[in-house]
């Protein structure tokens, strides 16, 4: 951090002027010229928790894929695929028992399952030729993407939301001042904030397992040059499919929290594909914080983008990442 | 430092892979003339739905594969954006040209429309390349894929130009010299004669010094760069090239429906391309063509074959999908290596390479 400002006091400044200039927007009382040139500060105040709520998600899928990538250069794009699966497996689970968190666990172990039989079936096979394998990927997705067609068809389907989550709460955020002097403060869906929380302790809990975990050693060990690791002992294959298992699963889990608040159908598997590829190229490949970080990144810029210049919100996204491409090729937080 | 000096690379040097020096000895073998006889003289066999349904929409499919295996084939970046560039051409050609839509499309003449979407389309191909040779090997992948995908949601959203997901309708189609381009003959010609120029340059450039120095990139750019060549620029070039192809088979391709939406350009379409590429083999120009004509063939008779042997009808995809899985797995060379390779087992000490279809 401090190394960051010594090297680069120019940047450093910019980003602490930004994160001031957006705390001020989300806490101040907008004065009534914002509010005229810019809309209301309750608009801009629910677009910004449901980017960062819908960041959460992002991460959610993005972590998995990133995980995968770092460690065996396998880039996955079976991954939306999966996303889509555990969303499935979840909604039938939900409906079958109507526990939701049974759901999110029937769907990470299912999809982990698949995960671990892909990389012990396939991907070990063709082990160190990454293009062949991220091509296998394809083929695999688009027989995964027929499959459940073929299964589900071409439905919505929504998770039913467990009754103590559902409503609004109010938040600590004031929208506006009534000329009362009452002031009014922001109400927003106790889910997202869940799922949001949810995705914050599950990306706290991977960065604890990597950093402070023997096992977290060995990945990060394998990150860095697997070569060398398998030389020292350790099982590196078993090290492989559990990684893999892992980002299936979550993965499948994200598939759940996408599933409640907002819905399956085909071509959702695309959808979040490309935006875990958007994520890691912005927040660096094999990177967690990287992958936290880009997901924010992207989860904010498409909702305050679709608020503010709607026809335009896929760009915004996409211009991002080819500004992070031309800045700094490798995303912001890679470690190398 | 440029592309001015590869004059001095030795041919051979990059022969590591034997597609470099096949694609001329391919023009002596008797079978080569027989099938581009056999394309000329299609119009005679083939009824419409055959010749435009089938053969007209393999060779266009071939011209954007074509493009695709030059940039995989010969620079080693497999770039899933080519049916992007493909399908900014052709909305190029809608927007500039005369259409349905005529609160959207400019209504300029064919000949001023048609090179400049070609010119828009190559433009926007290359400075997604400059992107794209930022990063390396799976890397592209991710990075065209991701382009690719943000166009079909643009076009989606943009109503502007692109007219939102409707897309534009009935676009005019070439009429001059008294005749009409788009009647099944004409256009039959008009885009055989597109995907012969197409597969020439390809062939040409693979031999020429450019050609040889992105071959000696794609097989060690470190070395490259030591030798004086500018890897990235050989590489942006490349891609200006391929968007130029893929741009062409853009522009034919709308003819070809007169109509373009996202859905043409959707991210399950440029997987296609790579498909048809990778199916039939990124290390001949030959094998786009062969790959578009099976890709095609199965889309169009599947459904029926299915039926026949009492299957479901719809599984054209997984079909596909399957078989695409097969050839990555177990030939990687695709339909034309695992031609040579059976003549390489069977006819021992026969001439080499060549003789497989021509489109």
């Amino acid at each position: 951090m401090s190394r960051f400002v010594e090297r680069y006091p120019g940047r450093a400044l910019a980003i602490l002027i930004a994160v001031a200039a957006a705390l001020w927007l989300i806490f101040a009382t907008w004065p009534p010229g914002l509010e005229e040139a810019f809309g209301r500060k309750k608009v801009f105040l629910s677009a910004v928790f449901n980017g960062v709520t819908l960041g959460g998600l992002y991460f959610l899928v993005a972590s998995g894929f990133t995980l995968i990538f770092g460690l065996m250069r396998n880039v996955n794009l079976t991954h939306g695929s999966l996303y889509l699966f555990g969303g499935y497996i979840g909604y039938a689970v939900s409906v079958a028992t109507g526990s939701w968190l049974l759901s999110f666990l029937c769907a990470f172990i299912v999809v982990a399952l698949i995960g671990a039989a892909m990389q012990i079936l396939v991907f070990r096979r063709i082990e160190g030729q990454e293009l062949r394998q991220t091509m296998v990927t394809i083929g695999l997705s688009i027989v995964f993407a027929d499959l459940m067609l073929w299964a589900f068809g071409g439905n919505f389907y929504q998770i039913q939301t467990p009754a103590a989550l559902v409503g609004p709460i109010e938040l600590p955020f004031v929208t506006a001042v009534k000329s009362s002097g009452e002031a009014v403060y922001l109400q927003y869906p106790m889910v997202r904030l869940v799922i949001l929380l949810a995705a914050v302790v599950i990306g706290i809990a991977m960065w604890v397992a990597l950093n402070r975990t023997r096992i977290g050693m060995i990945v990060r060990a394998g990150v860095d040059d697997r070569d060398i690791l398998a030389a020292m002992g350790v099982r590196i294959q078993l090290v492989f499919v559990l990684v893999f298992a892992l980002g299936a699963g979550l993965a499948g889990m994200a598939g759940v929290v996408g599933a409640t608040f907002q819905s399956l159908s085909p071509g959702e598997d695309l959808r979040f594909l490309l935006a875990s590829l958007v994520v890691v190229i912005i927040g660096g490949m094999g990177s967690i914080p990287g992958a936290a970080l880009g997901a924010l990144i992207v989860g904010l810029a498409e909702q305050l983008g679709s608020v503010y210049i709607p026809t335009y919100a896929i760009v915004v996204t996409f211009l991002i990442m080819v500004l992070v491409l031309a800045v700094r090729p490798q995303g912001l937080l890679a470690g190398r | 430092m440029s592309i001015a000096q590869d004059a001095r690379l030795q041919p051979g040097k990059s022969a590591e892979r034997p597609a470099t020096a096949a694609p001329t000895r391919d023009f002596g073998h008797p079978a080569v003339w027989a099938v581009a006889v056999l394309l000329v003289i299609m119009p005679l066999i083939a009824n419409g739905f055959f010749l435009i349904e089938i053969f007209g929409t393999s060779l266009i499919l071939g011209i954007v594969a074509l493009s695709l295996m030059f940039l995989a084939g010969y620079g080693g970046m497999v770039s899933l954006m080519q049916l992007t560039i493909a399908g900014l051409a052709g909305y190029m050609t809608a927007v500039l040209g005369a259409s349905g839509n005529a609160n959207i499309s400019l209504g300029w003449p064919w000949w001023l429309a048609t090179p400049m979407a070609i010119a828009l389309a190559t433009l926007f191909g290359t400075i997604g390349g400059t992107l794209a040779v930022r990063t390396e090997g799976i890397y592209t992948i991710m990075i065209t894929l991701a382009i690719a995908s943000a166009f079909y949601y643009f076009t989606n959203q943009n109503w502007a130009i692109f007219n939102g997901h409707t897309g534009i309708n009935s676009v005019v189609t070439p009429h001059f010299l008294g005749i009409d381009w788009r009647a099944d003959i004409a256009f039959y010609y008009v885009i055989l004669a597109v995907a012969a120029l197409c597969f020439g340059a390809v062939s040409y450039l693979a031999r020429a010094p450019f050609g040889l120095a992105l071959q000696g990139v794609r097989d060690n750019p470190r070395r490259m760069a030591t030798l004086g060549f500018n890897v990235n620029a050989h590489r942006i070039a490349a891609y200006a090239f391929a968007s130029c192809i893929a741009a062409l088979g853009g522009v034919l391709q709308v003819w070809n429906y007169r109509q373009i939406s996202p859905g043409s350009v959707g991210v399950e379409r440029a997987i296609d391309i790579l498909i048809i590429a990778v199916v039939g083999g990124t290390s001949r120009p030959i094998g786009a063509f062969v790959g578009a004509l099976i890709f095609v063939l199965l889309r169009t008779f599947t459904l029926d074959f299915l039926v026949a042997i009492g299957l479901d009808g719809n599984r054209f995809r997984l079909l596909i999908g399957l078989g695409f899985l097969a050839i990555v797995l177990f030939s990687p060379d695709g339909i034309v290596g695992l031609w040579e390779r059976l003549r390489g087992w069977s006819g021992q000490g026969k001439a080499q390479a060549g003789g497989e279809r021509h489109g």
